[in-house]
């Protein structure tokens, strides 16, 4: 064991920079090509079930970036020393005690946000994306290589809902971000030009087309195709 | 209360649970079905033992029980590690005890098990039922029920899917996205049973 790790060691080259070409990469696949959402189809769960305002939306984000990233770099910590049998508890272990914490801190700063989110911030734990993340990557890889890769990932998801989100909002309710856009516009071209909001957009079923449509306008753009 | 989680609360169409096996083995109606049952069962077994949990371990006050000096312990931060641990040490279980007893269903059943234990749908169900103080009874009937939900659901996309083989799809759209679209015009098949009140 211990002559392996020393010819692994020799084997790294020293001269790969802090942010080297493959390591963007890492970053930057998960954004479009290899979106965790829209081309490998993990994570929809909770992709859908908060997008009805932006605000939430970006909070969850933030607590899925956080997740992924810290998980992935204590998992890819600890490859060495997780037996393959038991690893998904010990995945399911760090991923839940990592997700108590974003929820026990929102519960203390935010409170208002807490209720609203409710079981979903829960539901992280059984986020395909960061149980993928460190099935895939995190358990082969270095914890900085590991970090970037959780990083892409996170954002990627990230985007994806947001985008969501701005158009429910948009369209659901009138607003971004709570800003009533749409009462703006009419206040500027009057009353005659009055914009209503759409009741379907607020329900799940806008999520799911919305979603749907985001799905075919980026793989018509990349040129991805199913079989 | 069945009812209600079966078609109001149901968990695809109302709270997207379980989203990710949905669309990843609605492709055959055979294995959905398979996935449907080993959901209905796992969560009617899940969702009354980690009310048992919730209620006897983890609330305000739970612990009364061994001691009057633990009232005024509160380990509910504890809850997710707890129901996702039990989660999946009774799905371990189950896989164990259905290999034993029940061979040909272990053959239908066996491969959707591990995939079960990381399915939103199940902790989800644990999470509502705690969220929503529902009794024990409560909570055994909403487990079954909305596990029912979810077969019902899987296996009409399922049906829906095998026929769309057939027709011309857009390349883009192939897949994810026209599946996306069918089970948002599926929802609102389901929307209309919104407005009935039990």
């Amino acid at each position: 064991m211990s002559a392996e790790t020393i010819e692994k060691v020799i084997d790294v080259k020293p001269a790969e920079g802090l942010i080297s070409k493959r390591r963007r990469k890492l970053v930057t696949d998960p954004l479009i090509d290899e979106n965790p959402i829209t081309i490998q189809v993990l994570g929809i769960c909770s992709a859908l079930a908060v997008t009805t305002q932006m605000k939430p939306t970006l909070v969850m984000s933030i607590s899925v970036i956080f997740v992924i990233v810290l998980s992935n770099v204590v998992i890819s910590l600890m490859r060495n020393t997780i037996p393959s049998r038991v690893r998904i508890i010990v995945q399911l272990a760090v991923v839940a005690t990592l997700v108590t914490l974003v929820s026990e801190l929102l519960k203390a700063f935010s409170y208002d946000m807490y209720k609203e989110l409710s079981v979903f911030i829960g539901l992280i734990i059984t986020n395909c994306i960061v149980m993928g993340r460190l099935e895939a990557f995190a358990m082969g890889n270095k914890p900085y290589d590991s970090m970037l890769d959780g990083l892409g990932s996170a954002l990627g998801y990230s985007w994806i809902i947001l985008t969501v989100a701005f158009f429910r909002e948009l369209f659901g309710s009138g607003a971004v971000f709570g800003i009533p856009v749409y009462s703006y516009v009419s206040g500027i071209f009057g009353d005659d030009f009055k914009l209503a909001n759409n009741g379907l957009m607020v329900t799940p079923v806008g999520a799911f087309i919305i979603l749907g449509l985001i799905v075919w306008v980026q793989r018509s753009k990349t040129g991805y195709v199913e079989h | 209360m069945g009812i209600r989680s079966i078609f109001i609360d149901n968990m695809i169409f109302a709270y997207f649970l379980g989203m990710c096996s949905f669309l990843a083995v609605s492709k055959k109606v055979t294995t959905a079905i398979g996935l449907g049952a080993a959901v209905i069962f796992v969560l009617s077994i899940t969702t009354p033992v980690n009310w048992l949990l919730n209620e006897f371990v983890l609330k305000e006050g739970g612990l009364t029980w061994i001691s009057a000096s633990f009232t005024t312990i509160d380990l509910s931060f504890l809850r997710f590690i707890m129901f996702i641990a039990i989660i999946a040490g009774i799905v371990q279980l189950v896989e164990m005890v259905v290999e034993k007893f029940a061979p040909a269903l272990y053959g239908q059943l066996g491969i959707f098990l591990p995939l079960i234990a990381v399915n939103c749908a199940i902790l989800g169900g644990s999470l509502f039922m705690a969220q929503r103080d529902y009794t024990l009874a409560e909570s055994a009937v909403y487990g079954f029920g909305s596990g029912t939900g979810f077969l019902l659901a899987i296996v009409a996309l399922a049906a829906i899917r095998e026929k769309l083989k057939y027709s011309h799809v857009p390349n883009g759209l192939k897949g994810l996205g026209i599946t996306m679209l069918l089970t948002g015009l599926m929802g609102i098949a389901f929307m209309s049973f919104m407005g009935i009140d039990l």
